[in-house]
Parts: structure tokens; sequence; C-alpha cells
């Protein structure tokens, strides 16, 4: 997958820098379209959380990011991996259990690692994975590596202790940590509304003294141009940087969610915000590009996604007497 | 040798690892202006300075999580969480993160990282402040899990828990600290896995960890006395554990008593006692007993609270009915 190479300001993106924002969104799309079609064959297991609809918030945000910049993520992780551009047969195989998995079929579709790309995780407690965005970024700074961490989660995480905890304890240590919230308005499938004394979540993180703002998470270049603001904020050594992007997910919470909680109609006017087809028709209308190459674009991703499946299905499972192994760490010792 | 105490043994070992490793570094409630609680690190923030000695707010899961991430970013911490009790605070990061990033990220992460707590009864602290949660923490796979009892092992276990790559709860009994035994200078490494015969003995054996291997102690005394040679082991590891030296233990005893200061009911002594009969059924001549905690929260008044607490005369009696 091709990276944006450089990082400029968003209205300096190029044309294909802006292309590849819309490659990467159309991707995630096609890619939780086919898991939902492999989960219905029984192919994949488990819970699966399809990222459908919130594709501007982590393309966005990642494509503003160096490549060794961490990302740790919720179990809704299967977009924010391909953004960083994990392989998307390793990330299928992942799905379907495989030994050719990127978690060697150990985690699942909630547990995605590749620490060759700085992608720490999909952690599926939720907001378990604040404090750990603490010390990696306590390490990145002790270690003057330059890198920063991004953390994203859902508002369903914020009533969690450890948002608390995280946030306190990055503000007074001014770790480099962009947090990212994941704004769907509902943690599972109760509504924000009954269950926050504050729902904007951003102006918590301004308890905190964290320099906060809400997004527009179905706009890309909005999630580009903030994340890039916040991360140049973090590398400036002020310390962690709070986004609230406002989103929506198209699909229920799992598969097994037959979405009794929320509006047909609800839903129907956020399609309408739909954030591939907002930025398709911008760069339509910029010009950049045109019926024909977006048709191109998507049969080139028909083919990465069919090749996904035809990867994970030909792939070999686990082999169980490998069931031990990786409960203690086997390889080199890292101050050796 | 040198006489040390149990928390200068630590000392010892902990200063050792902060001069030869830049990435080690300290971390917990309390440990650096105010000394530490069991004033294991006094002095060390003066030494080292606040960025590896590092007083946190006391939010026991962040502190947790943020060695844990600490480690997955390249450094060794050593996270230090005041007690045990205070640790469930922290059992969502031990339990779902620590020890799982490893198998959870196929072998890409790993957590080599070391949690110390204080743990036991005695000073009537009341049921909060009174835990001894050794066998919650020794259920879990992808943790190791340290139980010092001599001013030794708290030295030469301390030193492999920062050689090892995995997280290590190392667990001292606040009952020990300031207890002396003989530690040598020079730097050492006493493996995980590895008990030791604290007392040999012939008639029965005693089995015990941390602060219950002094009840052993006590209780083989009285019953030398009688002619009964009670042969007393120090574990030193939960996990690993080291089902070997108990098993010939018990070829060579035909008995065995377990002695822990935890609730009795679902405990680790029960863990013990079924892999004795699993792997050397034929070699009882008697069931393996337990002397265990009272299956109560710890109550304040001094009777009371001893009353909780597996004394040596409840293991001598027990000895005496298995023989």
């Amino acid at each position: 997958m091709t990276q944006i190479a450089d990082k400029p300001k968003v209205e300096e993106l190029s044309k294909e820098q802006r292309i590849e924002l819309l490659r990467q969104m159309l991707l995630i799309r096609r890619f939780e379209e086919k898991a939902a079609e492999m989960y219905a064959k029984r192919k994949i297991a488990g819970f699966l959380h399809l990222y459908t609809g919130e594709e501007a918030v982590g393309v966005g945000a990642i494509a503003a990011l160096n490549d060794d910049d961490h990302i740790l993520t919720h179990y809704r992780d299967h977009g924010h991996a391909l953004a960083r551009g994990v392989e998307p047969g390793r990330i299928m195989a992942e799905l379907f259990g495989k030994a050719t998995g990127v978690s060697l079929g150990r985690g699942g579709s909630m547990h995605l690692f590749d620490t060759s790309r700085s992608f720490m995780g999909g952690y599926a407690i939720v907001a378990g994975h604040l404090p750990l965005a603490c010390g990696l970024a306590l390490a990145n700074m002790r270690l003057r590596n330059g890198r920063i961490v991004l953390c994203v989660f859902g508002d369903g995480a914020v009533n969690e202790g450890e948002f608390h905890e995280a946030l306190n304890l990055a503000s007074v240590w001014k770790l480099p940590i962009i947090f990212l919230c994941e704004n769907n308005f509902f943690g599972m499938g109760t509504d924000i509304r009954y269950v926050s004394a504050v729902i904007e979540v951003y102006k918590r993180a301004q308890a905190y003294a964290i320099p906060a703002e809400q997004i527009d998470g179905m706009n890309v270049l909005e999630m580009y141009d903030a994340t890039q603001r916040a991360a140049d904020h973090l590398r400036a050594g002020y310390g962690p940087y709070f986004l609230e992007a406002i989103t929506y997910r198209f699909r229920g919470h799992s598969m097994a969610d037959p979405e009794l909680y929320r509006d047909k109609g609800e839903l129907e006017e956020w399609r309408r915000l739909d954030p591939i087809t907002q930025f398709r028709s911008q760069l339509e209308t910029q010009g950049v590009i045109d019926e024909p190459a977006v048709a191109q674009l998507q049969s080139e991703i028909e083919d990465v996604v069919n090749e996904a499946v035809r990867f994970a299905e030909e792939s070999p499972d686990p082999q169980v007497e490998s069931l031990y192994d990786h409960v203690y760490w086997q390889g080199d010792s890292h101050d050796a | 040798m040198p006489e040390l105490t149990f928390r200068e043994a630590l000392r010892m070992s902990l200063r050792e690892e902060l001069l030869a490793n830049e990435r080690v570094f300290l971390m917990g409630e309390d440990i650096g202006a105010y000394g530490g609680s069991y004033a294991v690190t006094k002095g060390f923030q003066k030494e080292f300075g606040p960025e590896r000695v590092i007083d946190t707010p006391i939010s026991e899961s962040v502190i947790v999580g943020c060695g844990i991430g600490a480690a997955m970013g390249g450094l060794r911490p050593m996270v230090e969480l005041m007690t045990i009790n205070f640790s469930l605070l922290a059992f969502d990061q031990i339990v779902n993160n620590a020890s799982k990033l490893c198998y959870m990220s196929g072998g890409q992460i790993h957590v080599p990282m070391v949690i110390r707590m204080a743990s036991g009864a005695g000073s009537q602290l009341s049921s909060q402040h009174s835990h001894s949660l050794e066998g919650w923490y020794a259920h879990i796979p992808g943790i190791k899990v340290a139980v010092p009892y001599t001013p030794y092992d708290a030295r030469g276990l301390l030193k492999t828990a920062f050689r090892d790559d995995n997280p290590v709860i190392f667990i001292e009994h606040t009952a020990l600290y300031a207890r002396k035994g003989e530690v040598p200078d020079e730097a050492f490494d006493l493996p995980f896995g590895q008990a030791e015969v604290h007392r040999k003995g012939k008639d029965v054996t005693l089995i015990g960890y941390s602060g219950s291997v002094y009840q052993c102690v006590l209780a083989a005394e009285q019953l030398a006395q009688d002619g009964i040679e009670a042969e007393v082991l120090n574990l030193r590891t939960l996990r690993p554990l080291d089902i070997d030296t108990i098993v010939a233990s018990v070829r060579k005893t035909h008995r065995a008593v377990v002695v822990e200061d935890d609730w009795r009911f679902g405990g680790f002594a029960g863990e013990i006692a079924t892999l004795i009969m699993e792997q050397a059924f034929d070699e009882l001549d008697a069931p393996v007993a337990r002397v265990c905690g009272a299956d109560v929260p710890m109550p304040y008044a001094k009777q009371l609270e001893q009353a909780a607490l597996p004394q040596p005369s409840d293991i001598v009696a027990v000895v005496r009915g298995l023989i």
C-alpha cells in the first residue's frame, strides 16, 4: 500500500495524495462488506465490529501521522489497521483464524497487531488501552525518538475510570498522545445522552487542561487537518491533545446487533453525510478525479479484497501443537 | 556473609538495576519524595532523579498500564503498587493486558516489567488492607509470580525478575521487611521455579511461601521437640511452580501440609494439594492437609485477626493428626 510520504498542510495535499485518501476509505468500506459476507458464510466467528461509516476518522487521522508513530485502538480496528498499511490479506486471515493472520490466529478481529508498522493493537476492554498509550508516550519521550502516540477510542470509553486516570496522567506529565474519541453516539446500544452527564466529550478533556476540539468525523480532510494540528502541538513538547470526531456507524455495533435502539430515520440522515460520497463528489467537482477513474479505483480495490479472501481461505489453520506458543516471550531482550 | 534485612536486600538489587541499565525506571505511589510506604526506595529519587524514580497519582490502573506501555515502548519499568490490596484496581491491566499481550499479538509484543507489591495481614489493618492474593496472580498464564521469604530470596529473585522479559508480580509480605538474613554482596540471580528445602526433615513436608514459611519453621521447631522431623519447603515462586521439589520431598516424608495466609476455599493450597495427588498419590500415607486463612474478611481486633491466620500451633495440630 502506498503511504502518503510527506505530510503537507491539508490545502497543499497533491492530487495523488487526495486520491489515496479516497482509495483508503473505499478499501475499508469494501473490506468490511466482504468481512460481513464472510461472517454470514461462517468463515469468520466471534465478534465482528465493522468500521463502515467511520472511515474518514481513521483515514484522515492516520494519514497525518508519521509512519513510525504508534497507534493504539479499540476493537473496531480493521479500518485503522488498513489505513496504517497493514496487509489486507493478513488481516482477513486473522479474521478467519488462520496461522498467517497478523496475530497468528490468536487475536481475531478485535486484536489486530502489526508492530512492524507501529500498529500496537486493537483492545477489547473499553478504555483499557488508554493507560498503555501513556506508557508508550513516556517511552518515546524518554528515548527521544520523536514518535508520538495516537490513541483511538469510542464515546463509550469516556465514562470509564481509566479514561480519567489516563487523561490526568498524560496532562500532568505532558505525554505526547493524541486522544482521539470516535463519538458515534452509542456505547454499544446505549445512547450517549442517557448515560453521560456531559455529552460534548471534548469538554471532559478541558477539565484536565488538555487542549481539545470537536471536529466533523465525516470529513476526511478536516480529520487530517485537525490531527496534523494536534501532532504539531505534541511534537513541540506541549503535551497531549484531544480530538472528538463526530461520526456515525452505518451498521450495528457488531454482527449480532438487531439495532432496536436507534431510529432508522436517524441512520438515513447520517447516510446522507457518507464520508466517502462527500469526499468523492468534492474531488469530482474539483476535477481531481472522474467517474471512470473512480470505477478503476473500485475495480483495483475489488481485486485487493478478493485476493485477501483468497489468501485467508488458502492459508493453513494454526497447528494445535502451537497452542502454548507465545504465552511467554520467546525472542530477544530489548535491553540486552 | 553479611546480614541484611529483607528491605535492604531489595534496595541493593533495585539500586544495582538502576545503575546498570538506563532503561530501568521506578514508578509508583509515594516511592520518590516520601521514600516508599515500606521505605524500600528511600533516597532513590535524590540519587537517580525524578525521571528515574517517579511519583505517580493514586491511579493504580494507569500506573500499571503506563508501565505496560513503557515496556512495549522499549523501557524496563518497575512499578510499585504499595500493597496488593490496591492492585485490585489495576487487576484489569494485569489480567487483560500485561499477561496477554504477547499471546494476543502472536508473539510480537513483550512486556518486560516488574510489579512489586506488599502483601499479608498481622498488623491489625482490618479487612481492606490485609489481603494475601498471591494465588490469584499465580492463576494467570502469561505472568510470573515471585514470593520471596528470606532476604537472600528477595535479593536474588528481584535480580531475576529484572532479567525476565515477561511481567513479573513480585510480592513482599510486610512482616518480612525487617527480618534479617545472610545475603552476599555480589549480585546473583536466583532462578524462578526452584523451591528451597529450607529445613530438612523426614516425617512430614510443610509447604509454604512468603510469610507462611515462617509459620512452618516455627511449627517444625515445636514438632522437633516431640521427635517429629518436618521438612520445610520455601516455594520462592508460585508461577512457575517447582512441583518436582515438592514431589521429591513427599516421596521421602509421605505426608504433606500446605500452609498459606490466603482464604482456604478455592485457594492456591488446593492447587498444590491436587498436584501432589496427581503426581505422588501412591507415596501418600495420609491425605494432603491445608492450613489456611479463615474464610472471613480480616477482622481488626487482635484476637480475631490471629484466629483468622494460620498459627504454628494449627500446623502442629494438623501434623499430629497425620502421623
